[in-house]
């Protein structure tokens, strides 16, 4: 079974440790994820002001490019990109007046009206294949390691777009209970990572992390997944720059769902690339004999 | 910190065009706090969100320009979620940042991000960090 | 043909005039011409906004529109015929900052690319630039590629660029769309595109001086001599083998 595919930018040069996995495990649970053709980047954030329609004109595009190919369904891995686009769905299926602007604008494309469901690759996990199912895959269970799912903003806000619930998300604890590691639910685990500050306030992005990873650690995790690379980039570079101020902080590894999701199935660690990850991931992995001892890792993120 | 409301003061076209560009009724607003309570960036505030609608609300256009509130909000949407009115604050800070972006008055220049951070930095940070602050 | 019509100039019978407007004045033009040559008919004078007269130094861009038409069109002046009603001005040149870089010190990556141009980050996927393209080239998908760190597709899709600036003129996160083309053309052609190896190879032993000898005697040779050496060259016939040798198998 194939689904339509839409990677995002950011997947295919800084996360190719977020699509790499992904992409591989879902060939083990039979689908095929197949990239739409002629993607353009969708613009990262759903543009909020009621007058503007240009910055609409890049996610629908990607939409219609979708429908092109016959499709209903739109998958992303990227939570920043799956906002964007969903929103933008939203804004073509309930607005006459601006879809009929958008379309005579973008007059050499096609009519869209919203025909295409966008969905996020957890989403396809719980919906489509099952957590039972997908538990019965699992080759090499993450044997209890103490996970925090980590939602961050994009997946659960605002609430018309949420693939759960807003207030108490369970989604990434099933998923992690699936795949045999043991959630840890902290309350900060949605609260924003910082986001796009990180290019315009970037000295506050290491006190949010700060709070986020406290939290975790006071509740015991010894590692965070995450959905999406601009969490990781700032809740790993936070964490970075928190142990060499204070010399008592102790990190943790930051983990991409798709690379414990591909770990648990059995699949070869180097389609992880866990070189990427922040918070030697290595160690832990080893410590738990989820990493034979002849996997090493050159780490880039450190 | 003391503020004169009073009918000179009152900028009614700014109120309109925030509530045009936003598309919200600032008229909503109980002044609840909720939204200052789950704003993960207010500690980095000189004015708390809450704070910001009311000034929208009365006009005061000069108190909003003098604040750095709206530059350091991430769009996270935890105010929006859980307004208990209903009310889309981070619409409202939007249209706050459009009203100056449009007279292309830019917050952040791209060239005032470091060479190293702009080889090193996600994709989508750039693209989001320069559409909420360039115009 | 009449009496009158046959003492004409051929030219004259054969050109009938259509009006253009050149930056809002009308002007009657023979037609078949292209806009360059129009606009000299009309008297102007290219200084500049004029280059190769080939469509290929991009000097030339064009924009117009045609009557009852909210649609811009664009062109290549030395290349487009006019069309009656045509309202157009010329786009010479439009400023587009140039990074500045010592080429030598850049590796192949696309994080050259974000680091000289980070503005490359302010597209909006609108596609002007395509539109605005004389060359056809899909300008939205190539800076698209570049986004994504895709440096090689990005070279493929821009290599008909002529960088006559129209893209840059329409783009609405102004972007300077063919300066960034061009980095990823240079980076693509200098460090990623894989070296023939028997290029290599002959260069090797043409600097190791196997063809120095003959060359040297050709020198000596006399123009008469030399004529005749070249009518008589043996060649490979059409319907030649695997195994055929030259008779004279010494630079082989």
């Amino acid at each position: 079974m194939s689904l339509a595919y839409y990677p995002g930018c950011t997947l295919k040069t800084k996360a190719r440790n977020l699509e790499e996995p992904g992409i591989a495990s879902l060939e083990v649970l039979g689908l095929k994820l197949v990239e739409i053709p002629r993607w353009n980047c969708c613009g990262a954030v759903y543009s909020l002001a009621d007058d503007d329609l240009i910055h609409q004109v890049a996610p629908v595009r990607n939409l219609i490019r979708a429908k092109e190919q016959g499709q209903d369904k739109l998958a992303t891995l990227c939570a920043f990109c799956f906002n964007t686009l969903k929103r933008a769905n939203l804004l073509m299926r309930e607005n006459a007046e601006k879809r009929n602007t958008l379309n005579s604008f973008m007059d050499e494309e096609i009519d869209y009206g919203g025909e295409v469901e966008v969905v996020h690759l957890l989403e396809v996990l719980r919906d489509e294949i099952g957590w039972e199912a997908l538990a019965q895959k699992v080759k090499l269970p993450l044997r209890e390691l103490k996970v925090a799912p980590y939602y961050g903003c994009t997946l659960l806000r605002p609430r018309e777009v949420a693939i759960d619930s807003v207030e108490n998300p369970t989604i990434l604890r099933e998923f992690l209970k699936a795949l045999g590691a043991s959630p840890v639910d902290f309350p900060e685990s949605t609260r924003c990572c910082g986001s796009y500050q990180v290019i315009s306030n970037p000295d506050d992005i290491s006190e949010y992390a700060r709070v986020i990873l406290n939290s975790a650690l006071k509740h015991g995790a010894e590692a965070l997944v995450l959905t999406c690379p601009l969490c990781d980039y700032n809740l790993g570079q936070g964490q970075k720059e928190l142990m060499k101020k204070h010399s008592e902080f102790k990190g943790m590894p930051l983990f991409y769902f798709t690379q414990l999701l591909a770990l648990a199935l059995g699949l070869d660690p180097q389609v992880c690339h866990f070189e990427l990850n922040y918070g030697s991931p290595e160690s832990l992995l080893r410590e738990k004999n989820l990493l034979s001892q002849s996997e090493s890792f050159q780490p880039i993120g450190g | 910190m003391s503020v004169t409301i009073s009918p000179k003061r009152l900028r009614r076209e700014f109120v309109r065009k925030v509530r045009e560009l936003s598309g919200q009724n600032l008229q909503l607003c109980y002044q609840c706090g909720m939204c200052s309570g789950v704003c993960p960036a207010v500690s980095n505030m000189d004015l708390s969100p809450r704070r910001i609608i009311e000034l929208a609300r009365l006009g005061l256009e000069e108190e909003i320009a003098n604040s750095k509130t709206v530059w350091i909000c991430a769009s996270c949407f935890a105010c929006t979620v859980n307004c208990p009115r209903g009310f889309d604050l981070s619409k409202m800070m939007e249209a706050i940042r459009l009203l100056t972006l449009r007279k292309n008055i830019d917050y952040i220049r791209p060239e005032d991000i470091s060479p190293q951070e702009r080889c090193k930095l996600p994709q989508i940070a750039m693209v989001s960090g320069l559409r909420k602050f360039t115009g | 043909m009449s009496i009158k019509e046959e003492n004409k100039n051929p030219a004259e019978i054969a050109a009938k005039l259509i009006p253009i407007y050149i930056m809002g004045k009308r002007y009657e033009v023979p037609e078949g011409l292209t806009i360059m040559k129009a606009m000299e008919y009309a008297g102007y004078k290219f200084i500049r906004g004029c280059g190769c007269r080939g469509g290929t130094c991009g000097a030339c861009g064009t924009v117009y529109r045609k009557p009852g038409d909210y649609k811009l069109q664009v062109a290549l002046a030395c290349q487009k015929t006019v069309e009656p009603g045509m309202y157009m001005a010329q786009i010479p040149f439009f400023p587009a900052n140039r990074a500045q870089y010592e080429f030598a010190d850049l590796i192949s990556a696309p994080e050259e690319v974000f680091k000289l141009y980070p503005e490359l980050f302010r597209c909006v996927a609108c596609n002007a630039c395509t539109k605005a393209c004389p060359q056809g080239i899909e300008v939205m998908d190539a800076i698209a590629a570049l986004k994504q760190g895709n440096i090689a597709e990005a070279a493929r899709l821009s290599f008909d660029c002529i960088q006559c600036g129209l893209c840059t003129s329409r783009c609405f996160g102004e972007l300077a769309q063919y300066h960034m083309f061009q980095l990823a053309r240079r980076i693509y052609g200098a460090k990623i595109l894989p070296r023939a190896e028997h290029l290599a190879e002959i260069v090797g032993t043409i600097n190791e001086g196997r063809y120095d000898q003959i060359l040297e005697e050709l020198k000596h040779v006399k123009e008469d001599e030399l004529k005749k050496l070249y009518q008589e060259r043996e060649a490979e016939p059409m319907a030649a083998g695997e195994d055929w040798k030259p008779k004279d198998t010494r630079y082989l």
